[in-house]
């Protein structure tokens, strides 16, 4: 059973993490984004951008690792072995680019048991080295119910 | 590119096909930094009361995420938010072909806001003809 005196609780801000043109580009070539924004900076920069633009999904790179601070925490508690991703969000307050110097902050929203069960809500506020907020992050992650009760 | 000026209610952009492998998911693993071993391992996945390796539910929603940067013109910055729900796992079986992962939208409502056009749209992926992930777009039409 986790922890639920973590619920409200945040997390020590990350070191930055920068985001290199290469692992955008890495990024998007896994997962078949065919934007030239992603890949060319010549054209991102012909569309307005200042360097290489990350793909929507891109900030999974850097904000589960974030989490994994804290699921792989042996006082959470935390069953990762049986954890499933249940949901996801991002809500993009500006574009990410390649350069960015990226600081999470991990939120522990909510955390619910049913049926032996666990769902757990994270946050990530993301915000650049200048301290404007670039992107905030919602992950409900799950673990199913082993066969506790029963074997 | 699709034309978005003409976007409305009922408007469904192009819908995505796309066939993941096994060497995908590695990939995957890879350049998300997401090395869970269910998403590789068949022991593991086994261990664990899977039916079989499974596709990262993140891999899934960034193939969501290419259907509307692809519809919006290639503009990844036009995806202002972006959220799913995993409600099936992705099989991926080890072998040629893998897992089919089909994604389709539909645009629910087009609103103003702060004079951008912003489009709301639903959309979903299946696999094999199971619904396996739903989401919700906001895509920003104009700037």
């Amino acid at each position: 059973m986790p922890d639920t005196s973590f619920i409200g609780r945040s997390l020590d801000p990350t070191p930055p993490f920068q985001v290199g043109r290469e692992k955008i580009r890495e990024f998007a070539l896994a997962v078949g984004e065919g934007s030239e924004l992603c890949r060319d900076l010549a054209a991102a920069r012909a569309a307005g951008h200042p360097d290489l633009v990350a793909p929507p999904t891109f900030p999974a790179v850097f904000t589960m690792a974030v989490m994994e601070r804290l699921l792989m925490d042996p006082v959470f508690g935390w069953d990762y072995s049986r954890m499933v991703h249940g949901e996801q969000s991002f809500t993009a307050h500006r574009p990410i680019h390649a350069g960015d110097e990226l600081v999470s902050t991990l939120h522990v929203d909510d955390l619910k048991s049913r049926a032996g069960s666990h769902f757990l809500t994270l946050r990530c506020e993301v915000a650049d080295s200048a301290g404007e907020s670039v992107l905030t992050a919602t992950a409900v992650l799950v673990t199913v119910a082993a066969q506790e009760a029963g074997s | 590119m699709s034309d978005l000026a003409t976007v409305t209610a009922g408007t469904e952009p192009p819908p995505l096909q796309v066939r993941l492998t096994r060497a995908d998911l590695v990939r995957y693993a890879g350049a998300s930094g997401d090395f869970n071993p269910i998403h590789w391992s068949d022991r593991v996945a086994a261990d664990v009361g899977l039916p079989g390796v499974i596709a990262h539910g993140m891999l899934t929603m960034a193939l969501i995420a290419r259907l509307v940067t692809g519809w919006a013109g290639g503009e990844p910055s036009a995806v202002r938010s972006l959220s799913a729900r995993f409600t099936r796992p992705v099989v991926v079986p080890d072998d040629d072909d893998g897992a089919l992962i089909e994604v389709a939208g539909k645009v629910r409502e087009v609103i103003s806001d702060g004079g951008r056009r912003v489009a709301k749209v639903a959309l979903t992926a299946s696999c094999e003809g199971n619904a396996v992930g739903r989401g919700h777009a906001e895509i920003v039409l104009a700037g």
